[in-house]
């Protein structure tokens, strides 16, 4: 059986890959970055994409978060087609649909956390209020912190706070906890860990380190721009049972 | 509440507000002398047309020998002439104490009762004339005041041949003589030459007038073509020995005021562009250096759902922040600087009041047009940043692609230090980019040789003017064309040393369908007092027969060498002739036109005569000289030329100082402003290469001089390019100021070029120093994170 159907809990589905296929340019070398993916992510699962360097994780996540479009095939997310939406649509998919978190924070250095989580609240249509966002990540009181005065797990945090605090369906994680050590890592996931739990926002996650895939419902490995394998996690650790 | 993204914002452009007060004073310099020369014409229009329109100043102006009062009726029954006042008019010379030479002046009819029916004169303080008031005048206000008169002093004149004293009783101005210079003067003295009114009956009685009038200004009714009324004056008057009417457009004050508003728009409008197109390409490299800074942020921004067009919002709005920050300044300083400009004009242009004009559309044009062409230097940048895919952007970009060098390629590289190849892959990686920055550096020295060149231009026109062309110490004019033997008695005179005659004739030149009212002055073949200079600066011998005409009205009436002009002569017998252009002249001031005098004699058809004489004199004699020529009553106009050249050189310099000081401080604005930005975004683009160099052992002065060698050689380059383009911009400065009354020469000295160099060099030496300050205080660690 095709490692990327295997059956789930879930008939509803938050994404749909069809024959995905991605191809730049970086400088002056062609680069396949997908080729060819089809799977299924059930909605309000957290699945972790596993896989060595280059193996297209960080593009299908780009592909299925709206930041970047399919060279070729079709991506759906909830029935919706994504690989012909204009410009703006997929602006305003982004806005209301996905929260994402990136290895490099990418947090504004010229605001404060409260103002960096309130650049997001400021366009979203049922946004938390953002000190509320930033109490869930426990950092309520660093509120009138600039980045450059946050730890980088506190940064992180701050970054995860700004893509819950919109309430998005589905949050997408490009190696949240790769800048970070364990301890703090174990902080963040956590974060993430209880969001799903709690508000059964669909959490993908890439990441480098395989002890992170016991947490998930789904593993889903990469190699080589495609789908290697599928698995389907029958019991889930905690972030405290794993090793790092 | 400000919003998330407009905090950010205000942030950003506060952490670049070095660069961004740099660009924001070359944007204010911009905007100032936009506001400045349209304030001051805006302010000079207005005045000039209130002060018109309340005082009633003419249309149509004509003189004449003389003509009975009866004769003005006639004029009054043209169709379309609404008021007509016929004056008595007449040239006097002064005694005034504390000047050794002769003044000169017009003493102008007043009616006896009430007031002139056109031209009114605005009396500043006293009072007017009493009816029938003899032996007492009013005074221009610049002639009182340069003789520190008081009211009740009485003035000694000299008219008809008779000495007089008259009273002084009020101070007046005149819109006829807002700016009032004598015959043959090109600038305004008010020591020198007065403008005199006298009770009508009065002055008609001591010149033998009574009755007649040999003056007339007309009103014009509405729609009325003024060329159909001026030729029907023309045929009432030529009996009367009357000159060609003209419009306000020939009589002189008004000439010499709209000769200034064309000056002020070639002003207003090229520095302005100049200025604000050197913003536009320095917002443009701040900003392209901004976005490059920020694209992960643009790429989370936009990962989060703001639309490209939020973001290209966001980055305009930074640049029409640094936009309003230079339109604060501009307007502040052009204001500031414009109530100055205008207390200069005041001392020229003889208004009753004239005041800056805070003109609120002239502000606002300014700003707008510097904040579109700051928008328009960064449209592509900010495009560019729109059109970022998000994921790309949040990607690291691409490694930047090196080759070897040109000089690599030729093996010549061995002879080059390591650094120095560094240096150069640099230089030529990005070709275009140092070229980019070379053109944006040479406008520093652009901008200087272009601030300067007026000066030399000017001093060099002087010195053309009053050392190769007018040559003589005084220049007599007489009242009327006198008879060859004039010039003995003045020969005779003690102190002269030499002279020369010439004949001015009025006329109207006409070719095809050009024409223009002017003189022709007849000289002797090879003048040696008043000369005729060619393109070289060379005398020109005048040929026997035949026009050699300034090629400035040459110009204009679209003549060329070989071609016949048609003279309407305007005197004595009044001929109609046909000379032919035989050469054509140099000329910075003036619109001549010069004939050997015996031609122009044979061809008027009369006896030798001579309008007035250059003459040189020993300067041992001068006070008794003046003595005697103040005893010809024929003399009309009496110039000193050393005078003459001591005022032009004391406004100049007053002028010209306050302009070229100007010019001066926004040029190094200038400068600094483009050197210390190209030189800070160099370093944002290299620190952390050059944080990464110092980790790997290189000291400070090593990468001390990759950085700053690249910039040197840059600065180095732009140079030349500089003062090529400040040629070029002095070039299109000198034609735009081109009016019939002066061409400014294209003349730049070394020493100007020299200085250029200097301030670039030292702005350079400057920026490097505070770019360098920043590269000692790098931190190496976070440089290597890629944190700015």
């Amino acid at each position: 059986m095709d490692p990327a159907r295997q059956p789930n809990r879930h008939f509803d589905y938050s994404f749909k890959t069809e024959n995905l296929k991605k191809i730049y340019l970086s400088g002056e070398t062609e680069v396949h970055a997908l080729r060819g993916v089809n799977i299924e992510i059930p909605t309000g699962e957290l699945v972790v994409l596993l896989g060595p360097s280059g193996s297209g994780k960080s593009t299908f996540l780009n592909i299925i978060g709206g930041l970047d479009t399919p060279s070729i095939g079709q991506v759906y997310f909830r029935g919706k087609d994504l690989s012909n939406l204009t410009n703006q649509q997929l602006t305003l998919y982004r806005r209301h649909n996905i929260g994402f978190v990136f290895q490099a924070y990418n947090l504004v250095p010229s605001l404060t956390a409260l103002e960096n989580i309130a650049l997001v609240t400021e366009i979203s249509n049922y946004p938390m209020d953002p000190l509320e966002a930033l109490n869930l990540v426990g950092l309520g009181n660093r509120a009138n912190h600039f980045p450059s005065q946050l730890s980088g797990g506190e940064q992180q945090r701050v970054a995860i706070a700004r893509a819950l605090a919109k309430q998005p369906d589905v949050l997408l994680c490009d190696e949240p906890t790769g800048a970070l050590d364990s301890e703090t890592g174990a902080v963040v996931l956590n974060a993430l860990f209880d969001v799903n739990q709690k508000f059964n926002t669909t959490c993908i996650i890439i990441t480098h380190n395989a002890s992170i895939a016991e947490l998930a419902h789904r593993v889903i490995y990469f190699a080589d721009g495609n789908v290697s394998n599928v698995v389907v996690n029958q019991v889930r650790k905690s972030v405290e049972e794993i090793k790092w | 509440m400000i919003g998330a993204l407009n905090l950010k914002l205000l942030r950003d452009t506060w952490n670049i507000k070095g660069q961004m007060v740099a660009i924001s004073l070359v944007m204010s310099a911009g905007i100032a002398v936009f506001i400045i020369m349209f304030g001051a014409l805006d302010s000079l229009k207005l005045t000039r047309d209130t002060y018109y329109d309340h005082y009633q100043f003419a249309d149509v102006f004509a003189s004449l020998k003389r003509a009975p009062q009866s004769v003005a009726k006639r004029i009054q029954e043209i169709p379309g002439v609404a008021r007509v006042q016929h004056r008595v008019v007449f040239g006097i010379t002064l005694q005034m104490p504390g000047l050794n030479e002769p003044a000169t002046g017009k003493l102008i009819s007043y009616p006896d009762s009430g007031e002139p029916k056109l031209n009114k004169v605005y009396l500043r303080s006293g009072r007017y004339l009493y009816p029938n008031e003899e032996n007492s005048v009013l005074v221009d206000e610049s002639f009182y005041i340069a003789h520190q008169l008081a009211l009740g002093d009485k003035v000694s004149v000299i008219m008809n041949g008779f000495k007089r004293q008259l009273k002084v009783v009020g101070v007046v101005l005149s819109p006829e003589y807002i700016y009032s210079i004598a015959p043959g003067a090109l600038m305004p003295d008010g020591e020198r030459y007065g403008i005199f009114f006298m009770g009508r009956r009065s002055l008609e009685a001591a010149v033998n007038m009574k009755g007649a009038f040999n003056d007339l200004t007309l009103k014009l009714e509405r729609n009325t073509k003024q060329e159909t009324v001026k030729e029907r004056v023309d045929q009432i008057l030529k009996p009367y020995g009357g000159l060609i009417a003209i419009g306000r457009d020939e009589q002189v004050s008004n000439f010499f005021v709209e000769n200034e508003f064309k000056q002020l728009v070639s002003l207003g409008w090229l520095a302005p562009i100049i200025f604000l197109s050197v913003a536009a390409f320095l917002v443009n490299v701040v900003m392209s250096r901004q976005i490059a800074t920020q694209r992960e942020q643009i790429g989370m921004l936009k990962a989060v759902g703001y639309s490209d067009l939020d973001i290209s919002l966001h980055f305009l709005k930074m640049v029409l922040v640094i936009t309003a920050c230079g339109g604060v300044v501009g307007i502040i300083l052009g204001i500031w600087m414009g109530v100055g400009m205008t207390e200069l004009y005041a001392k020229f242009f003889h208004f009753p009041i004239l005041k800056f004009s805070f003109s609120a559309e002239v502000m606002i044009f300014a700003v707008f047009a510097c904040a579109i062409s700051a928008v328009i230097g960064t449209l592509i940048a900010i495009r560019n940043a729109a059109n970022l895919p998000p994921a790309e952007a949040m990607r690291p970009a691409s490694p930047p692609v090196y080759k070897k060098t040109f000089l690599e390629k030729l093996g010549l590289h061995r002879r080059l230090s390591f650094l120095s190849r560094i240096v150069l892959r640099q230089l030529e990686r990005r070709p275009f980019r140092s070229m980019l920055s070379a053109i944006g550096m040479s406008m520093a020295s652009a901008i200087l040789v272009f601030s300067l060149f007026l000066e030399d231009s000017m001093t060099h026109l002087v010195n053309v003017q009053y050392e190769l062309t007018q040559r003589e110490d005084l220049n007599l004019t007489f009242v009327e064309p006198r008879p060859k033997k004039a010039l003995e008695e003045i020969r005779s005179l003690p102190g002269v040393l030499k002279t020369e005659a010439f004949r001015d004739v009025p006329a109207n030149l006409i070719f095809k369908h050009y024409q223009k009212r002017g003189a022709i002055t007849g000289l002797g073949t090879d003048p040696d007092l008043r000369r005729v200079i060619d393109e070289n600066l060379a005398a020109v011998t005048l040929p026997e027969k035949g026009l050699v005409l300034g090629a400035k009205l040459a110009e204009i009436l679209h003549i060329k060498v070989g071609e016949i002009l048609t003279v309407e002569v305007l005197e004595g017998k009044r001929p109609t002739l046909q000379i032919p252009v035989v050469a054509l002249t140099q000329e910075y001031i003036g619109t001549g036109a010069y004939i050997n005098i015996n031609s122009l004699n044979q061809l008027l058809d009369e006896a030798p005569k001579i309008s007035g004489v250059s003459v040189q004199i020993d300067d041992n004699y001068a006070a008794v000289l003046f003595k005697q020529l103040k005893q010809i009553p024929q003399i009309v106009g009496l110039n000193i030329v050393s005078v003459l050249r001591r005022i032009f050189d004391e406004i100049m310099a007053e002028n010209l100082l306050k302009m070229v000081t100007t010019n001066i401080f926004f040029a190094s604005i200038i400068s600094f402003g483009v050197i210390y930005n190209t030189a800070r975004i160099a370093l944002s683009e290299r620190a952390r290469e050059l944080a990464s160099l110092r980790v790997l052992g290189l000291t400070r002065k090593e990468v001390a001089y990759i950085l700053f060698g690249e910039l040197g050689f840059i600065a180095l380059v732009s140079l030349p390019i500089g003062l090529w383009f400040g040629i070029i911009l002095s070039k299109a400065m000198s034609s735009a100021l081109e009016t019939e009354l002066f061409r400014i020469p294209l003349y730049i000295n070394n020493s100007t070029y020299g200085y250029s160099v200097l301030v670039v060099l030292i702005s350079a030496l400057i920026s490097f120093y505070l770019v360098w300050r920043q590269v000692e205080s790098i931190d190496l660690v976070s440089a290597q994170k890629g944190v700015e």
